[in-house]
């Protein structure tokens, strides 16, 4: 694992990525040679020709049809390529990366209306052919994405250059999300073989939002962030500081610190059962520092002192685990200042990076290639392939869909004998709630002096009726994902109601930036008279309601949607469960030697 | 570097290391056949490189390298290229060596030396600093040696300091990183350096930082050590002073028509005159000082006959000290009975009496008293406390702004002890209340924390038997500086003998028994006692005793006196006539584990009377072994009275060498020798 480690360290850069040297993120240029006749480029062409433009598909029987490159759908097709399995891997999009995909500014404005506009009628055509052994379903993609409101906030010059510079933004669709030093996403890039592709930096301060106009701290996450702290007492530096001891002290390190007291004093079972912010409360820690706890590094969403709304209670046992993902994050590679990281050219990467590892172990890829139908076995009503939009029919044992994936609810009539329960279960995905999203263009960074930074506002931080966390992360130019002298800043809560969590969304980002100007009045306004603390100016943000969707196994698996956490764990977890359902035999990316890298462990590399 | 364990070796790594051991004992027989052969050629330098490469330990193969350059420079003082080629090379070794253990002394040490020579770049020092110091923060060699290249380069403190507080940032468990900023700040501080005054404004700033590491981890040390250093800077007052003198100022001291001395009713001096004929001045200064003689002090009497010798009370020989004692000589004079003699001592008017680290003498002082002989006896039950108060105030030594970082210090601290057990916390504590208590300011009402600070201690002495001592000597200083503050404090260990004859009146004694006492105090306020029982105290030093220069009779029974050496200051207390040293531990403890250094007469700083020793042990058949410490200790005293029973090293053999060695006994252990 040390060295496992050393390979993610020589990924992270310390020194910033130059525009000019930028990679495409769009994959299939850059293929192994020995991978690149899997790909199938559709002309770009294709939008104005008919179906006949889209190439054959050769062979025409897998063992696995994946439709969407989302996060976990990519992952599966690393996973079931690295076990033998034929997998074909199509998207509808002309990009990668689906929900979880990296976009332009003009490519994100887009996506999003027409992934929010209900779904077309199925073309009557392809379905009800009833010459064919099999029922014809019609699949339909039914928008995860609501409520979007994009503004244009900057002089119009400034308007007219970003649009110009559109390609330079790279805006994460599921944003903010970023990953723990020590997550299980890195053991999972580093089991796969799919961190050569990526190359991260770390996001340089994580803070929290104080209220009554606190501003924004930083949060005491390690020993060393306690003693340079600025807003804590002293006494609270103590408490945390006595915490955290006492939580390494129960997970059994001990540290490099263990002198002080009896050794491995644990916590006891009943307080690991009870509710972690009971716990807190047991231990008499000060409201300020539970929060710093509960929000900010435990990344918990709903208010935990609030019985009424909370839908999240952590046990103090998982919060523990939570602590300690933490901490053993922060220092964990020695040129990521704090306890994330986040990948340059933006979270589409990640997709991306799985996908190549498919294309390695042989997955076919077709972008562009929209699948129209489903095809069940009549009698059993088993699914047994897809029907491409070129009209060309492709079986295979297995399929995963995108989660936007639906299947009309009033079935056409031709199916009239067809056994309606087995394709119930597609049509009722699971809906686990909703998370609103931000997404800001500044021209100046929230706090002097950071380019990248992640921020948690806790509840009741930006008004007493707040019961949600809002997250924020904000990633500057030299993770190359914007023109410099620009930043892009994304915001989440989890929400019951699109209404209540835009308004909460647009609360957090008035706190931090400048409230918005209107674009018509015509004088630049120039009175920034206090100088002193000069909010940043947005020049463009979005705002949009996104659905969470479990994914869900069964003759059709169903990915699941980006959720509302700041990591990737919950999904990875999902992914992962999915794949043990689907091929309960196969492990999950089995080890193989690798004879690459042979990091030399030289202790000090001393400059002569 | 810290906390990496030890492997085990393995078998086959033993085999390597042997072998790798006869390669280097033949470089190490090269190496010192050149060395004693004087062989500086390139060769031989070359394999001493590699010998000091595997090992740069040896401080010898860095001596032949030092030779080799000063040969090479002494041969060939021309060429500046050559030269510098040359010394390159050194520090190139050096490198290596240091990669090889970046703790070596004889490496260091040799860079260092090269760069002295002037003639090589600095400029690189501080890019190879800057690894070694990534590679281990707290390794003092490269601290030290930053020193070295930060003054050599002319960098400013104040820089340094920002690097310090750069580092502590990143980890605040570094020692030196505080150490360092210790010294920058003593610099900036002493040369008053812009924003760098006044000192206590400093200071609070740095009391803040180092708040952060203390609370965020009690734990750690490092920040402890530092504070520690702050309420020194704190407290501590640079210029010496006069704090306490006998006589005191304004003192009325009535010499009788039958020579006894007469002070103020109280104390009556019958030891020092009626032999003597001397009056003793006691000069006490809060800490040592040189320079004290007539041209400093200046005193004005009739009484005086040509200019005072002023001695220094120490133990060790030296010429700093923080007692000063002269003899005014009254006995051969011809005195007026019932005048009024007034002797008035001036000092700090005129510069010379200076610091042990420099600093000059602080604010003038005067003080007078009075000296009268009478021929009726009168009492009075007037006390005199030793205190100074002399003419000149000398009070503003700390300023207000200092007692309130106190204060504040204080609160901070009881906060910290509210949330968590902490040993040192209470240590601090009790420091800090200390500090305050002997803050010689109008609004700090002095002692009102001697109960707490004394609770402290014990409490610490139980929590940490392992530093059960230095709390016992604390908790002693403590209870002393109380007992003796005041005159109402003092009082009711002040017995008045009655039973005394006729022809010796009444004398004080002060009696500090059984107060658990291991360590002696305040003796600045006990100039002008002249009897004092200490016994049935815990005692093993009786340090600082020697300013009581009035002292005739002292009780030192049933204490833990580990040996004659123990009662090295007595030696300096010409008037001690009556001495109880009976059951203590002279002679239980064979090896003296409070001195540094296995004593014998050779050592000593004392000059020792061979001739009388010899003389001595020849005639009585005894171990010179045994007893050239009582000699020493006992040789130059003239006790009247001793009690030794009670003491492993007590038996007859001792009675008798004793009694040669003080012709003056007449008893001893209350036995009557005449």
């Amino acid at each position: 694992m040390a060295q496992n480690k050393k390979r993610i360290h020589n990924k992270i850069l310390s020194q910033p990525v130059c525009f000019g040297t930028k990679l495409s993120p769009t994959l299939p240029h850059h293929f192994t040679p020995h991978a690149a006749d899997c790909f199938y480029a559709p002309s770009f062409a294709m939008a104005e020709s008919e179906a006949s433009s889209y190439p054959p598909i050769d062979p025409t029987n897998f063992d696995l049809i994946i439709v969407g490159t989302g996060l976990p759908e990519s992952i599966l097709a690393a996973a079931a390529s690295a076990v033998g399995k034929t997998v074909l891997h199509l998207d509808p999009n002309s990009f990668y990366g689906s929900h979880f995909a990296t976009l332009s500014l003009t490519d994100l404005t887009s996506h999003l209306n027409s992934h929010s506009l209900p779904a077309p009628p199925p073309p009557p055509s392809t379905s009800g052919s009833g010459d064919s052994d099999y029922a014809v379903v019609d699949l339909v993609q039914d928008p995860i994405y609501s409520d979007i409101e994009i503004e244009w906030h900057g002089s119009e010059d400034e308007t007219s250059k970003m649009r110009e510079d559109s390609r330079k933004f790279n805006i994460d669709l599921g944003g903010p999300r970023a990953l723990f030093c020590a997550d299980s996403c890195i053991d999972l890039l580093l089991k796969s073989g799919a961190e050569q592709y990526l190359e991260f930096k770390g996001v340089d301060a994580s803070l929290v939002y104080e209220p009554n106009g606190g501003g924004l701290a930083n949060v005491p996450d390690s020993r060393g962030a306690i003693f340079r702290d600025k807003n804590l007492s002293l006494k609270e530096k103590n408490q945390l500081m006595r915490f955290f001891k006492l939580v390494q002290q129960h997970l059994g390190g001990g540290g490099d610190q263990s002198d002080g007291g009896g050794e491995g004093q644990k916590i006891s079972e009943e307080d690991l059962d009870s509710s972690f912010v009971s716990f807190l409360d047991k231990m008499r820690l000060p409201p300020k520092i539970k929060s710093i706890l509960l929000y900010a590094i435990a990344m918990l969403d709903f208010d935990q002192d609030n019985s009424e709304v909370c839908k999240d209670f952590l046990k103090t046992k998982d919060g523990i685990d939570r602590l300690a993902l933490y901490s053993s994050s922060v220092g964990r590679f020695p040129n990521a200042p704090g306890a994330l990281i986040y990948p340059i050219y933006g979270e589409g990467e990640l997709p991306q990076a799985f996908c190549r590892r498919a294309a390695v172990k042989g997955c076919i890829y077709v972008l562009r290639m929209p699948v129209t139908s489903l095809l069940m076995d009549k009698v059993t009503g088993c699914y047994k392939g897809v029907r491409l939009v070129s009209g060309q029919d492709l079986y295979s044992h297995q399929l995963i869909l995108d989660p936007s994936f639906v299947i009309p609810s009033p079935l056409s009539s031709s199916l009239a004998d067809f056994p309606r329960e087995k394709i119930q279960l597609l049509s009722q995905r699971e809906l686990k709630g909703m998370v609103a999203r931000g997404i800001c263009i500044t021209r100046s960074s929230i706090k002097p002096d950071l380019l990248n930074c992640s921020v948690v506002y806790p509840p009741r931080s930006l008004s007493p009726e707040q019961v949600m966390s809002v997250r924020a992360l904000q990633i500057g130019s030299n993770l190359a994902v914007c023109p410099a002298g620009t930043f892009i800043l994304y915001f989440s809560t989890v929400c019951n109601d699109a209404d209540e969590g835009k308004k909460l969304l647009k609360a957090a980002m008035n706190a931090l930036l400048k409230p918005v100007v209107s674009v018509n009045s015509g004088s630049i306004p120039v009175v920034q008279s206090d100088n002193e603390n000069v909010q940043p100016i947005v020049l463009w943000n979005a705002f949009y309601i996104q659905k969470v969707f479990k994914g869900k196994f069964d003759s059709m698996t169903s990915a699941p949607t980006p959720d509302g956490n700041l990591n990737y764990t919950d999904i990875l977890d999902a992914t992962e469960k999915l794949f043990s359902q689907m091929y309960p035999d196969q492990a999950f990316f089995p080890k193989t030697e690798t004879p690459e890298d042979t990091m030399d462990e030289n202790g000090v590399i001393m400059e002569s | 570097m810290h906390g990496r364990p030890r492997n085990v070796l393995k078998e086959e790594d033993t085999a390597a290391l042997s072998a790798k051991a006869e390669k280097l004992r033949l470089l190490q027989s090269h190496f010192l056949a050149n060395h004693h052969n004087r062989i500086y050629t390139k060769e031989a330098l070359e394999e001493n490189a590699k010998l000091l490469e595997n090992n740069p330990e040896w401080h010898t193969a860095w001596n032949y390298r030092k030779l080799a350059v000063e040969s090479f420079l002494t041969d060939s003082h021309s060429d500046p290229e050559t030269v510098k080629s040359v010394l390159d090379e050194e520090l190139r070794v050096v490198e290596n060596a240091l990669r090889k253990n970046f703790k070596s002394y004889g490496a260091w040490h040799h860079r260092k030396w090269v760069l002295s020579k002037g003639h090589s770049s600095i400029d690189k020092e501080l890019r190879l600093l800057a690894a070694f110091q990534k590679a281990d923060a707290r390794n003092f060699h490269a601290w030290n040696y930053r020193r070295f290249v930060t003054t050599l380069m002319k960098i400013p403190d104040e820089e340094e300091l920002k690097y310090t507080e750069e580092v502590i940032g990143a980890n605040f468990s570094n020692y030196s990183a505080w150490h360092n900023r210790s010294i920058l700040l003593s610099n900036l501080l002493k040369r008053k350096a812009e924003g760098y005054f006044p000192k206590e404004i400093v200071l609070e700033g740095e009391f803040e930082l180092v708040h952060n590491a203390i609370f965020t981890d009690p734990d750690d040390q490092s920040g402890w050590f530092y504070h520690l250093w702050l309420i020194d800077q704190m407290v501590k007052i640079d210029a010496p002073l006069l704090v306490s003198s006998w006589p005191s100022h304004g003192l009325n001291i009535t010499l009788q028509g039958n020579k006894c001395l007469h002070g103020s009713g109280l104390s009556v001096l019958n030891s020092t005159l009626p032999n003597t004929g001397t009056l003793p001045i006691i000069l006490y200064f809060n800490q040592a000082v040189e320079g004290i003689d007539s041209s400093t002090v200046n005193v004005k009497s009739e009484l005086l006959n040509g200019d005072l010798v002023w001695k220094p009370l120490s133990t060790n020989n030296s010429n700093n000290a923080q007692v000063w004692v002269a003899y005014l000589n009254i006995g051969n004079l011809d005195v007026q009975r019932s005048k009024t003699y007034v002797i008035e001592i001036n000092l700090g008017h005129s510069k010379g009496i200076v610091s042990s680290n420099g600093y000059d003498y602080g604010h003038a002082s005067r003080v007078t008293f009075e000296l009268c002989i009478q021929s009726a006896y009168t009492e009075s039950v007037e006390q005199q406390d030793g205190k100074i108060t002399s003419e000149i105030d000398h009070i503003p030594t700390t300023s207000g702004r200092c007692e309130e970082a106190i204060v504040n210090e204080i609160s901070q601290f009881r906060d910290l002890l509210s949330e968590i057990d902490c040993k040192i916390g209470k240590l601090t504590l009790a420091r800090l209340l200390t500090a305050l208590d002997s803050m010689p300011s109008p609004r700090a009402n002095n002692m009102v924390h001697t109960e707490e600070i004394l609770q402290l201690y014990d409490d610490l002495m139980r929590l940490d038997p392992t530093h059960y001592l230095y709390y016992k000597d604390e908790h002693s200083l403590v209870l002393l500086r109380q007992i003796t503050s005041s005159r109402e404090s003092l009082l009711p260990y002040c017995y008045y003998k009655k039973d005394a004859t006729e022809a010796v009146p009444g004398y004080v004694c002060l009696r500090l028994q059984n107060l658990s006492l291991s360590r002696m105090g305040s003796i600045e306020n006990l100039l002008w006692v002249q009897m004092l029982d200490l016994s049935h105290n815990q005692l093993r030093s009786i340090e600082g005793l020697e300013a009581m220069q009035l002292l005739s009779c002292l009780n030192l029974s049933h204490n833990k006196l580990g040996s004659f050496n123990a009662l090295g200051p007595l030696r300096l207390i010409k008037s001690l006539k009556v001495l109880d040293i009976s059951y203590n531990e002279i002679g239980s403890h064979t090896i003296d584990t409070r001195r540094y250094l296995c004593s014998s007469p050779l050592c000593h700083t004392e000059e020792f009377a061979w001739d009388q020793f010899e003389t001595l042990t020849d005639s009585i058949h005894i171990s010179a072994a045994k007893f050239w410490e009582p000699f020493l200790i006992f040789q130059s005293m003239k006790l009247t009275q001793l009690d030794i029973k009670g003491n492993a090293v007590a038996d007859e053999i001792f009675g008798s060498f004793i009694i040669r060695v003080l012709p003056t006994l007449k008893w001893l252990d209350e036995e009557d020798l005449s």
